[in-house]
Formats: structure tokens, C-alpha cells, sequence
């Protein structure tokens, strides 16, 4: 198999199984992984997409997702046994709820990178080209 | 395509991997591909309580632009043997 599709190739056993895809911008995206190419490039079916900020998360049914590949920080396989509707340990808030603190989350830590550069920049280091990794 | 060769020999043995987002996790290595995206089996997420996600995960495949550092065990590295494969690799003609 190795020889024919380069890169990802050993995502073949994972297809239409059930993932959980981290995304950059931190979100999560539980799914059953239909199709992908040598980018990591996915299709995702029955997704549901759930957030997770401080000790509060949304989620909400999103149907068929196509991922970019560059937006992947990993996936894993579910495991069957110890897969749980949510998450006790946290506040369940509404997805509206949930997507403004994330949003707010995500301006908050590019402030933060911004404040760092600046200081970094303020020492003689040279600056950082391209996105921030908002994860 | 020296170190996804490095990579292919640690395939089986257990490794930590830091990415980007300041996830770390450690595995069993599975798979390495060109682009350095990893696949580990028995998962464990250091500071589990940050990322409750991860709990029902237990082999993962981690793309290779979200790395941001392998660590090993010390006795998984033959520095001499990689210093003589980095030689090689720099002296094959383009």
C-alpha cells in the first residue's frame, strides 16, 4: 500500500472509523473518516463538532465535514470502551455560549503572542514571519 | 530523507511527542511516513486534566507540520552511526 499512496498512507485503517480530529484553532470534531489524501486532507461524516474552553464545552451536529489538511493537529480512534457522551467533569453551556468564549479565548492568546513578539522584537530578536499558531 | 529513516528505526519503541499546542504525548511509535507525521498506539496525555478529549483516544496520528519536538530515550540514538549517516547523506550527489 506504502508504495502507492505517499505520506499519510497508514491512515488506511482508520477509514470508517469512528476519529476525533483536533483542529488548530483548538476545536474538536468527532466523526467517521470517509475519505483523505497524501495532505491529511479529510472527509468526515456525522461529525459533531465540540469546543472546549477553561471548564466549559459546547458541541453541536455538523453532518459532512471537509477538513484542509494544514488544519489537522492529529487524529485519534475512538476507543469504543471509554467513549462518553460528554465530559462530567465540565459545564455543558450552549454552542453560541461556548463559541464566544473560544472566540475570545483565541483573541486573548494572539494578544498574548503579539505582546511577546513585541518584547522579543524590543531585545534584538528578529520577528517571526507568518500565522500564529492559535491552536 | 535522513531522519524519516531515523524515525523508521524507532518504530516500536516508546517515544514523546511535543506538538505546537503544547499537547504532549507519549506512545508506542507505529509509523513514520516522508513528512514525519507519526502514529503511536497506547497513548498517554501528559496533563490529562487540561485536555479531557483525549481520554477515550488511544492510538492517534499526529501530523508532522504540528511537531514540534520527538523525544527518546538515550540508548534508542547511535549518535556515532547517525553522524556517519548524515555524512553520507551530505555527500550524495544532488
Amino acid at each position: 500500500m506504502e508504495s502507492f499512496l505517499p505520506g499519510t498512507a497508514s491512515l488506511i485503517d482508520c477509514v470508517d472509523k469512528k476519529l476525533l480530529v483536533v483542529l488548530r484553532d483548538g476545536r474538536n470534531l468527532i466523526g467517521i473518516l470517509r475519505s483523505y489524501d497524501q495532505f491529511a486532507n479529510l472527509v468526515l461524516q456525522n461529525t459533531l463538532e465540540r469546543i472546549i474552553v477553561n471548564d466549559c464545552y459546547g458541541e453541536k451536529e455538523r453532518g459532512v465535514f471537509i477538513i484542509r489538511g494544514e488544519n489537522v493537529v492529529l487524529l485519534g480512534e475512538v476507543d469504543k470502551d471509554k467513549e462518553q457522551d460528554g465530559y462530567p467533569n465540565l459545564n455543558k453551556v450552549s454552542y453560541e455560549k461556548i463559541k464566544e468564549l473560544h472566540e475570545q479565548e483565541i483573541k486573548d492568546k494572539k494578544a498574548r503572542e503579539l505582546q511577546k513578539q513585541k518584547i522579543l522584537l524590543e531585545r534584538g530578536f528578529s520577528e517571526e514571519f507568518g500565522d500564529y499558531d492559535l491552536y | 530523507m535522513l531522519f524519516y529513516s531515523f524515525f523508521n528505526t524507532l518504530i516500536g519503541h516508546s517515544v514523546t511527542v511535543e506538538l505546537k499546542n503544547d499537547l504532549t504525548i507519549s506512545g508506542k511509535l507505529v509509523s513514520v511516513d516522508q513528512f514525519l507525521n507519526i502514529k503511536l498506539n497506547d497513548i498517554k496525555v501528559l496533563d490529562q486534566q487540561k485536555y479531557p478529549h483525549m481520554d477515550s483516544v488511544k492510538s492517534c496520528f499526529i501530523r508532522g507540520s504540528v511537531v514540534r519536538y520527538v523525544s527518546l530515550s538515550k540508548d534508542l540514538v547511535d549518535t556515532a552511526l547517525l553522524q556517519d549517516a548524515t555524512r553520507r547523506e551530505a555527500q550524495q550527489p544532488k
